[in-house]
């Protein structure tokens, strides 16, 4: 493929450099590291990512608590997980990230309720581990079938020296129940990252190999999913394919998830992973200490998806391979009807995406599979390696912006004018106020699944009605406009 | 195969499709290691015992479900009711993406809020160089006209002291030495987000107030509190102000912030009480508060400075406004015009037209303190009769408000008031002592699926109803919303029990 026209490169170079005025010197100099245009056939986006947010800025950034509560933990539907500390935080993540499961809500899962300690000023005074052992045998009382309690502890717990640990052990011993301590505290790291790693800790020293696991009966069709967090549904429609292919998923992790599923964990075959980013560290455990194998796959559109069902099949006999091929046959005529209905709507526009740790990439060619250009694309708390990842997904002259800022968003926007912006709540009004078409790419904004073949419709149908809705032609008052 | 491309099913309807229940059925059976089915069924049962309601009232340190948010949040949405004003969270930056999305999951709106981005070398040596850097870049990139600065829970933790540290940030350049810049010590860990919005209010005052002689005039100011309708309220109170003709300030305006157009560009600033008119607003004869609870130490202030105060819970409906408009008046000197007896007269036909529907059924309501009291009037009014009146931050003095306002009423003979208690008390309550009707904020959805009590939406946070923010609460005008709020869903209920058989599926009712 040639490159984009130099123009275009010139245009957005020119552009970072003009964003990077507004800054004090010093920050400009910060921020200059994390602003790029891609240059095709380079091995990575060229920018620095994982690094400290500066003060000030506004960065779209969260916290090592929501990385842990809000991302890993908070799916897992039969454990009762504890904000452990003010109620803010887990206030403000109560019921947000949409982790569909099933189940009885407060008799034998939990997922969508807000459990919280509640510090007072005398917790932070006098400490608070008194209140956690409490509260745990509260919650064994109010909620006698749980499996286990995890703590997620907010910032004034590491501050004041509370000993967790302590009080888990002693309180998993009382109870005969898991208790799994959490040191997911918010001014840990520089963004949700560290708390996907803190996390992914916890279950390797935890949960991993425990309880009944050691009797479970495999297969060598096990597999264990790794990292979909079933938001809108997504688990389900990428099971539907694996099950159908003929393997058998004995773990999901962790969206629709139960202790026993983590725990069996080291029993698969092999270890699939989607979200990357925040559950990579746990698929390298267990290469090192099980033998596990892992690798990506990407069930975001037709084309990544047949890709990824014949790379998984690539790993087993040929009953699977054929069972993949048989998957990909029977769903690739929705596929075709889908294209068919909204390419020809959606072919040729342009889309800029800021969203986590693996979205910014992954998405990518489902737009693709559409006909929409992503012309921009940049993560939230990525770290060199999924950067790396994503040089392969963008073509050249992509401008790629890391940690971006409120400030910067607003600017590329604004000046380069795509046809959809998939980001966050926090983006959506503001893009919307200037007449762009939004889609939240954490939420699915209230949609979804996006997950396979039944996802990509759904995906495909979303963002056509954003792109092509009526009222973006309507937003300029007609004795205005001109 | 559920999906095809010319009716496209999304998570609504592609779960119930035979094919996933087969998969939810398969997983359940071999790989979840769930309770049986018995056992579930058991304890989904005794979850509505009386037996678990007083287990469930003995808890002493678990909180499940609370109807409150944390002070900052309070703090931040005060802030952003003042000219240009950008609001500043000293902490860690996790904290200031929460506020941010919860405000704009309520309003569907933007929410812009700067954070000083803590992390642990700041948690060791403290936030100063945060601050200092955070204050110089926010003003070079957002050019506000204030910058309100509160804290969240690791600034509070490890002591740090706003004060010095923005003099220090000023000597360093950070921001120029006459500029703005407001700032409120927020625990997370004490009180409420209405305390935040008190302790934020009370230091913006404080900022333009200090320092200056008082020269007593006979303007008012008032303020609003922390209000999930806090839009449409504010313009409300503007054209209650304009149509008396009356010298009043509405300190903290979001009515513009929190309803911004979409016509092009997107406005991070837009509207808010002018900084000029804080300044002047020492000078006031009076200071009122239209919530109690979220302006104790706001009040004792502005009394301080030898102004008048008084504060009133929420006024919605007929007598709330009633006191609030004859207390306005008395203090501007200004007489109520007949446009607002018209209003007046408006409600009270309405309800009029429609007490039968109301009269005699049982409200059970949740909220912040000067909420439920408000709305408590108001159903007395109606000829509802409350029940469980629940609020997570209500306390002692808030109790005894609302016991005194039931005895005030033969209406109020069956209420309950339950202070500090959380949704998962109020889901026994329902449980064991149901009620007709639930009135609260979106959590109550999830009492409303448990026990089959319809729930009305009025409150904050409303996430899964959309707009309904752009429209009063408080005053005449607001008591004829809320009345249609609750007289829609009363109607809606009848239909869906009616409808099962046709006897009573009346068309005019």
């Amino acid at each position: 493929m040639d490159g984009m026209n130099p123009d275009v490169k010139a245009e957005r170079k020119a552009l970072i450099e003009e964003v990077l005025s507004a800054y004090p010197e010093k920050t400009a100099k910060k921020r200059a590291r994390h602003l790029n245009v891609y240059d095709e056939g380079k091995p990575d986006c060229g920018v620095k990512s994982n690094i400290k947010s500066a003060p000030g800025v506004m960065t779209i950034r969260g916290c090592a608590y929501a990385g842990s509560k809000g991302v890993v933990f908070g799916p897992l539907k039969d454990m009762v997980h504890i904000s452990h500390g003010p109620v803010g935080c887990g206030q403000y993540s109560w019921s947000q990230r949409r982790n569909y499961y099933t189940g009885t809500t407060g008799v034998d899962t939990f997922v969508t309720m807000q459990i919280t300690s509640d510090f007072q000023e005398r917790d932070i005074v006098f400490g608070g581990d008194k209140k956690l052992e409490k509260v745990i045998d509260e919650i064994h009382a109010m909620f006698p079938l749980n499996k286990g309690v995890s703590i997620q502890s907010e910032c004034p717990v590491g501050l004041i020296g509370d000993d967790i640990e302590a009080v888990a052990k002693k309180k998993a011993k009382e109870h005969g129940k898991l208790v799994v301590p959490v040191r997911c505290e918010g001014f840990r790291g520089v963004s949700q990252s560290l708390g996907h790693h803190i996390a992914n800790d916890a279950v390797r020293d935890w949960m991993l190999g425990k309880g009944k696991s050691k009797e479970f009966e495999t297969t060598p069709y096990d597999v264990v999913v790794i990292g979909d967090y079933n938001i809108g549904g997504d688990a389900w429609a990428s099971r539907i394919l694996l099950e159908d292919m003929g393997l058998r998923v004995i773990g999901l992790w962790s969206g629709d998830a139960t202790l026993a599923e983590i725990e069996r964990g080291n029993k698969g075959k092999l270890n699939l992973i989607h979200c990357y980013r925040s559950m990579n560290y746990i698929c390298r455990h267990m290469e090192e200490q099980y033998n596990i194998p892992w690798m990506e796959y990407n069930f975001f559109g037709p084309t990544q998806i047949a890709k990824s069902l014949r790379a998984i099949a690539e790993k087993f006999d040929d009953k699977i391979k054929a069972g993949a091929e048989r998957v990909i046959a029977k769903y690739q005529p929705l596929a075709d009807a889908v294209l068919a209905k909204y390419k020809p709507r959606l072919q040729g526009r342009k889309a800029m995406l800021y969203v986590g740790g693996l979205r910014p990439r992954h998405v990518a060619d489902a737009y693709g599979d559409l006909g929409i250009d992503i012309i921009g694309t940049g993560y939230e708390f990525a770290h060199s390696d999924d950067y790396q990842r994503t040089a392969h997904y963008i073509k050249d002259a992509t401008l790629v912006y890391d940690d971006v800022t409120d400030y910067e968003l607003e600017k590329f926007i604004d000046k380069m004018r795509p046809d959809l912006v998939g980001s966050g709540i926090k983006e959506k009004y503001s893009t919307q106020k200037m007449g762009v078409p939004f889609r939240q790419l954490h939420s699915w904004d209230y949609s979804g699944p996006y997950h396979g073949y039944d996802g990509f419709a759904v995906f495909a149908r979303d963002m056509d009605m954003a792109i092509n809705s009526p009222v973006w032609a309507l937003n300029k008052a007609p004795w205005k406009a001109a | 195969m559920p999906q095809t491309a010319l009716k496209i099913k999304d998570h609504i309807d592609l779960f119930n499709d035979p094919e996933y229940l087969e998969i939810f059925k398969r997983k359940r059976e071999q790989f979840e290691d769930m309770p049986d089915a018995e056992e579930v069924a058991k304890q989904a049962d005794y979850i509505n015992t009386m037996e678990y309601r007083e287990k469930n009232f003995a808890r002493e340190a678990l909180v499940i479900n609370p109807a409150k948010a944390c002070q900052p949040v309070g703090a931040a949405y005060c802030a952003a009711g003042f000219e240009g004003t950008l609001a500043f969270t000293h902490g860690s930056l996790g904290c200031a993406a929460y506020f941010r999305s919860h405000l704009s999951r309520h309003f569907k709106e933007p929410s812009a809020m700067v954070c000083s981005a803590m992390t642990e070398d700041a948690a060791v040596f403290g936030g100063l160089n945060n601050m200092v850097e955070g204050l110089a870049n926010a003003y070079a990139l957002y050019k506000p006209k204030m910058i309100a600065v509160h804290t969240s829970c690791i600034a509070e933790v490890i002591g740090d002291d706003l004060n010095s540290f923005i003099i220090q940030s000023r000597d360093k350049g950070s921001i120029p030495t006459d500029f703005p810049v407001a700032y409120a010590h927020t625990p997370s860990f004490v009180g409420s987000h209405i305390v935040g919005y008190d302790n934020m209010m009370k230091s913006i005052l404080s900022n333009f107030w200090e320092g200056k002689d008082r020269k007593a005039g006979n303007g008012v100011n008032i303020i609003g509190g922390f209000d999930g309708y806090g839009v449409a309220n504010a313009r409300e109170i503007k054209d209650i102000i304009a149509a008396m003709g009356a010298d009043a300030t509405l300190l903290s305006d979001v009515s513009d912030i929190y309803d911004t157009p979409a016509d092009g560009s997107y406005r991070m600033y837009d509207g808010g009480t002018p900084l000029e008119a804080v300044t002047k607003a020492l000078d006031a004869k009076a200071t009122i508060s239209l919530q109690e609870w979220c302006s104790g130490k706001t009040l004792d202030f502005a009394k301080d400075k030898g102004q008048e105060v008084a504060s009133f819970n929420y006024p919605m409906g007929l007598g709330a406004t009633d006191d609030f408009l004859m207390k306005l008046s008395a203090l501007t000197g200004k007489a109520i015009p007949e446009s607002i007896a018209k209003d007046r007269g408006r409600l009270v036909d309405a309800i009029e037209d429609s007490l039968s529907w109301i009269h005699g059924k049982s409200f059970s309501i949740y909220g912040d303190p000067d909420f439920v009291y408000g709305m408590t009037r108001f159903i007395l009014e109606l000829g509802g009769e409350p029940a469980h009146l629940l609020s997570t931050n209500g306390g002692n003095d808030w109790e005894e408000k609302m016991k005194a306002l039931l005895a005030s009423s033969p209406f109020g003979a069956s209420g309950q008031v339950w202070k500090g208690k959380d949704l998962w008390h109020m889901r026994s309550l329902l449980a064991t002592e149901p009620s007709d009707y639930l009135i609260g904020s979106s959590y109550g959805k999830y009492l409303e699926k448990d026990t089959g009590v319809p729930l009305i939406r009025i409150g904050f946070p409303i996430f899964d109803r959309h707009h309904h923010h752009r429209f009063p609460t408080m005053f005449y005008k607001g008591g004829l919303r809320v009345l249609v709020t609750i007289l829609d869903k009363i109607f809606d209920t009848i239909d869906e029990k009616t409808k099962v058989t046709g006897i009573s599926y009346d068309l005019t009712r």
